[in-house]
């Protein structure tokens, strides 16, 4: 469906994406993400024709986007970070005007109130854009890119700006329409890729530092070695008696939890160590309660950190070596999930993976 | 290239811009229509022709200042750069537009002749060509400003940038009888837009002041093709 190839983007001396391949393929939802500035816009833009690529090349079903424009540009709904709408324009006469500008052949009424079904703006059809909320701005401008029922839709952080319920409609809306399109979103917020993506690509500084689903990232970085455990005892004695467990390396109290004597801790082993047999037998040999045990899986937020971490050190542009470093260590986390019983304890312990 | 064409010209009369131009239009030519014509008992159009070109120069700016700077500050450049639709024709169909307004404005001086030929003998031919070169003189101030209108952000900066040149347009006579050597005079006074304008304006309709304004249309469109390839490939 779409092929990326190799894409660079120069601006003076700062290169904004830096030799990005991937490929997408029909009906995938596939986030994309990375902090501010890391150049997802610069890639959608690119995508899309707006911009041009300093080199490289962006395919769409086989249509160049810079040697067959039109082609390649009629394939695609684009919804950029600020929806493109005119604040002089009824929705109804906007609508119109995108419908006739991308050449759509369908049934131009029947269309535009399906669209408008689907984007849940049928109420406001005849009011003006400058008067809409935020929210209904972002719903046209969802309704513009899916006019004329494009393969493929980009969506540049589509849900930046909206109130919590808009939030959850707008990704159902991303979910319902990628059972038949072929979805790109970006964000900077995790939980929006966990919850509508099927694959996501972490970019920092114009590179791509991984490319998996959501759970296998998770799983990938995730430190089977750390868990985290509730324990219903004297949290002055409980703690001494914890540190003192073999092979562990931090024991911290994270808090209070169930009043009185429930508290929570955090425990981190040596690396390769599986302590939670020790915890276990540890707590029914002093008879306190043990009430929770889990894995310390990693959530998107932490493993966004850590991959961009090495770059967030050094604010200039990622050297190679560190960039070396970086694939290095996503590597052989790859591994050691690989390798080892870690891969099933991840996922026993997953939770968010089990919901899915 | 409707589609933009349609839209842009709703624009203009969804805000007070185009009927400020129209309005200020029908003043101007209505003072000179007065004045020339029926205070001198006079079936000559000059005078209103010629009002046109002062006209033209200080309000055209108003038109073509939002062409692109607005697009550009509201991001909504973006819908269009990004549908399938060809660079050219998206810069035809919003130039189309702001002649579509200009043609509305100037085109009053028709109704002024058709007043005269109702009690006197107009002269037609005089007339039409002094319309057809208002119109193309107008298409060349819209391309100018249409191109400075695409250089920024700022409809303030496209506005004032535009009534710089056409100060310059309406000095190039006077910096011409400056220069130096006969040669130079020569140069600078052939870019002179007023002289051509008045050949027109006294009907005389000379196939080379034509293919000058046409000239200068065509390439102001391009340069501003050339402005978004360059801001693409930038």
């Amino acid at each position: 469906m779409l092929e990326v190839k190799n894409l660079t983007k120069q601006y003076g001396y700062k290169r904004a994406v830096d030799d990005i391949s991937f490929t997408v393929n029909r009906g995938e939802i596939l986030g994309f993400l990375g902090p501010n500035g890391a150049g997802k816009s610069t890639t959608m833009n690119m995508i899309t024709g707006y911009l041009s690529s300093t080199s490289g090349s962006v395919t769409i079903d086989g249509h160049d986007i810079l040697d067959d424009p039109i082609a390649a540009k009629s394939k695609i709904g684009y919804l950029p970070e600020l929806p493109p709408l005119y604040m002089d324009m009824t929705v109804q006469e906007y609508l119109d005007f995108m419908f006739d500008l991308k050449k759509v052949s369908l049934p131009k009424k029947q269309h535009i109130a399906e669209i408008c079904a689907l984007a849940r703006i049928t109420d406001v059809y005849t009011r003006m854009i400058r008067n809409l909320s935020k929210g209904y701005r972002q719903r046209v401008g969802v309704a513009q890119a899916l006019l004329g029922n494009p393969d493929l839709l980009i969506l540049d952080e589509p849900t930046v700006g909206l109130d919590p319920s808009q939030v959850v409609e707008i990704r159902n809306l991303i979910k319902e329409l990628g059972k038949k399109h072929t979805v790109i979103l970006s964000s900077h917020i995790l939980s929006e890729v966990q919850a509508t993506c099927e694959r996501v690509i972490i970019i920092d500084h114009g590179h791509i530092v991984a490319d998996n689903t959501p759970d296998g990232l998770a799983r990938d970085m995730s430190t089977d070695h750390s868990v985290t455990v509730r324990l219903e005892g004297p949290v002055a004695e409980v703690h001494p008696a914890l540190k003192a467990l073999p092979d562990l390396v931090t024991c911290n109290v994270v808090g209070l939890r169930e009043p009185p004597l429930v508290y929570e801790y955090t425990l981190e082993a040596r690396p390769g160590v599986d302590i939670r047999r020790a915890v276990f037998a540890f707590a029914a040999s002093h008879n306190w309660p043990l009430l929770t045990m889990r894995s310390a899986e990693l959530t998107l937020e932490e493993i966004f950190l850590k991959i961009t971490s090495g770059s967030y050190a050094a604010p200039a542009p990622v050297s190679q070596e560190e960039k070396a470093k970086i694939e290095a260590a996503v590597d052989s986390a790859v591994q050691e999930a690989a390798s080892g019983d870690g891969s099933d304890l991840g996922k026993e312990n997953d939770n968010k993976g089990g919901e899915e | 290239m409707l589609a933009v064409l349609r839209r842009e010209f709703k624009a203009y009369f969804t805000s007070p811009i185009a009927y400020v131009f129209i309005a200020v239009a029908y003043v101007v030519a209505g003072i000179f229509f007065y004045m020339g014509n029926i205070l001198s008992n006079s079936t000559n159009m000059g005078s209103v022709f010629s009002s046109f070109f002062l006209f033209t120069l200080l309000f055209v700016p108003l038109l073509t200042m939002r062409m692109w700077a607005d697009e550009r500050r509201l991001k909504t450049d973006q819908a269009l750069l990004t549908a399938p639709v060809s660079l050219f024709s998206l810069m035809m169909g919003k130039y189309l537009a702001a002649i579509l307004v200009y043609l509305i404005a100037v085109s009053i001086s028709l109704v002024f002749a058709v007043l005269v030929s109702i009690s006197a003998v107009a002269n037609w031919a005089m007339i039409i060509g002094s319309f057809v070169g208002t119109v193309l003189f107008g298409a060349c101030v819209i391309a100018i400003g249409m191109f400075i209108s695409a250089l920024t952000e700022s409809q303030l900066v496209a506005a004032v940038g535009s009534l710089f040149v056409s100060l310059l347009l309406l000095l190039v006579d006077f910096i011409a009888s400056v220069m130096p050597t006969d040669f130079l005079k020569n140069v600078v006074g052939s870019l002179s837009f007023s002289s051509r304008y008045n050949d027109f304006a006294i009907g005389i309709l000379d196939f080379a002041n034509i293919f000058f304004f046409v000239s200068v249309c065509a390439v102001f469109v391009f340069l501003t093709i050339r402005v978004f390839e360059k801001r693409r490939w930038g």
